[in-house]
């Protein structure tokens, strides 16, 4: 780009997290409301940083009991057998369908930690202040963003299954105590996703000048 | 810079806020952010009537698909049958009541609310000035967006056949085939629909009418209150 690039911050104006809506406030500090949508308008999410390493730190606690503890208890001719989500993916693997054992490591192995370590990434390079690869930082927070939720995938697996095997006396499903620390894992994450502020990403170079 | 006089609308890419004019788009295009690559807008040729024809479709899909039966097992000589909120109802009922509210929550309530607030919205826009409340629950709509998890189940729900296959044999009812509809429906309203086309029909908070189009920010004048 030839043109001088600036933020909206920087100019002096501010966009609407609602509507988009973009206006010049009389106080930066204080932007009021938007007056199309009526939200209230910050320049920057508020404690953008702090919440989001909150909710980093409790899903990274969250993602040890996930995946040590069984996420399904099996009932079948008085003996119960207990399976992780690693377990359920051998099980796939060994009954020969191997792309649905790739999927679900994928989903709820990579996905989860791929996230943990995404995010952690962003928080210390957004406090560190670092001003280089921007791009590839706001491509990594797209990413995490749009395959998140595909980390629900084994809830709903564990959900069906027991919904459906419910043969009892011969054969019964239970849920185990590792799914709902599993459901948290995602759904701390995909809250850690949605209170981190892109734009953030963006503003240490800004400040040093050195943007394209 | 960014404020110069050419036509268009001025906007701050939400991802990285930087400031830049926005041309007008042919229907089909779409305008990418030249810093941070997010797209900024797009052109449609009816963002209004196309995605209400197909949020009223979803509307049916996702009635059928949570009132049939999804699938039935059969198994030495015993059927069981289940429906979407069936597989959050058995949760609760084994003792994993959160993880039961979690499922209920993606799979039922987010989907629904979703479309139901789309479907409010578009009606409401087809006649501008739209109210103001259409915004609040405009806002609510995008909020449940990434909550609404019908694709992940149903390869949740294929995941689980698999492992259940070698037990039973299990048959899919007419709630899997309408889920199979409503999926592929919300993917045809994202990309028909435009959130903004429905924020420049919608009444100002402070009581204006929508300002004409394109919106121009007075950007040495008076603040916008």
């Amino acid at each position: 780009m030839t043109t001088v690039v600036a933020s909206a911050a920087k100019q002096g104006m501010v966009s609407c997290l609602t509507c988009q809506l973009l206006m010049r406030p009389a106080n930066m500090a204080e932007p009021g409301h938007c007056p199309r949508c009526g939200a209230r308008v910050v320049v920057r999410r508020h404690h953008s940083i702090q919440y989001t390493w909150a909710l980093v730190i409790a899903a990274a606690i969250c993602y040890i009991p996930a995946n040590v503890l069984p996420v399904l208890e099996t009932s079948a001719f008085g003996s119960t057998e207990a399976d992780t989500i690693m377990g359920g993916v051998v099980y796939l693997y060994q009954s020969g369908s191997w792309p649905l054992a790739l999927i679900v490591l994928v989903a709820s192995v990579m996905i989860p930690l791929g996230k943990l370590l995404a995010l952690g990434y962003l928080l210390v390079s957004v406090q560190r202040g670092w001003a280089k690869n921007e791009r590839d930082r706001a491509r990594i927070y797209r990413m995490v963003e749009l395959i998140g939720r595909w980390s629900m995938l084994d809830v709903f697996v564990d959900a069906f299954t027991v919904a459906l095997v419910q043969l009892s006396p011969l054969m019964s499903v239970a849920p185990g105590p590792g799914v709902v620390f599993f459901m948290a894992v995602v759904v701390l994450t995909m809250l850690a996703a949605e209170s981190f502020d892109p734009r953030l990403i963006w503003d240490a170079a800004e400040r040093q000048g050195t943007v394209n | 810079m960014a404020d110069s006089q050419n036509d268009g609308e001025l906007i701050a890419c939400p991802e990285c806020d930087l400031l830049q004019q926005i041309p007008h788009i042919p229907s089909g295009g779409k305008a990418r952010c030249a810093r941070c690559g997010e797209q900024v807008a797009i052109g449609r040729k009816d963002p209004i009537a196309m995605p209400l024809a197909l949020a009223i479709t979803a509307a049916i899909a996702f009635l059928v698909a949570n009132t049939m039966p999804l699938m039935s097992l059969n198994a030495v000589g015993r059927e069981a049958q289940t429906t979407i909120i069936g597989g959050a109802y058995q949760m609760w009922l084994e003792g994993s009541q959160l993880t039961a509210v979690a499922v209920a929550f993606c799979a039922v309530l987010a989907p629904g609310f979703h479309v139901l607030f789309l479907l409010v919205v578009l009606i409401a826009a087809r006649h501008p000035p739209a109210p103001m409340w259409i915004g609040e629950m405009l806002r609510s709509a995008h909020f449940m967006e990434p909550w609404s998890m019908t694709e992940v189940m149903m390869l949740g729900i294929l995941v689980a056949l698999v492992k259940i296959a070698q037990l039973a044999t299990v048959e899919a009812g007419i709630g899997m085939f309408a889920a199979g509809a409503f999926i592929v429906l919300i993917a045809a309203i994202q990309v028909t629909f435009d959130a903004d086309e429905v924020w420049k029909r919608v009444r100002w908070a402070d009581g204006r009418a929508p300002p004409p189009l394109p919106i121009k920010i007075d950007v040495n004048g008076e603040m916008l209150r």
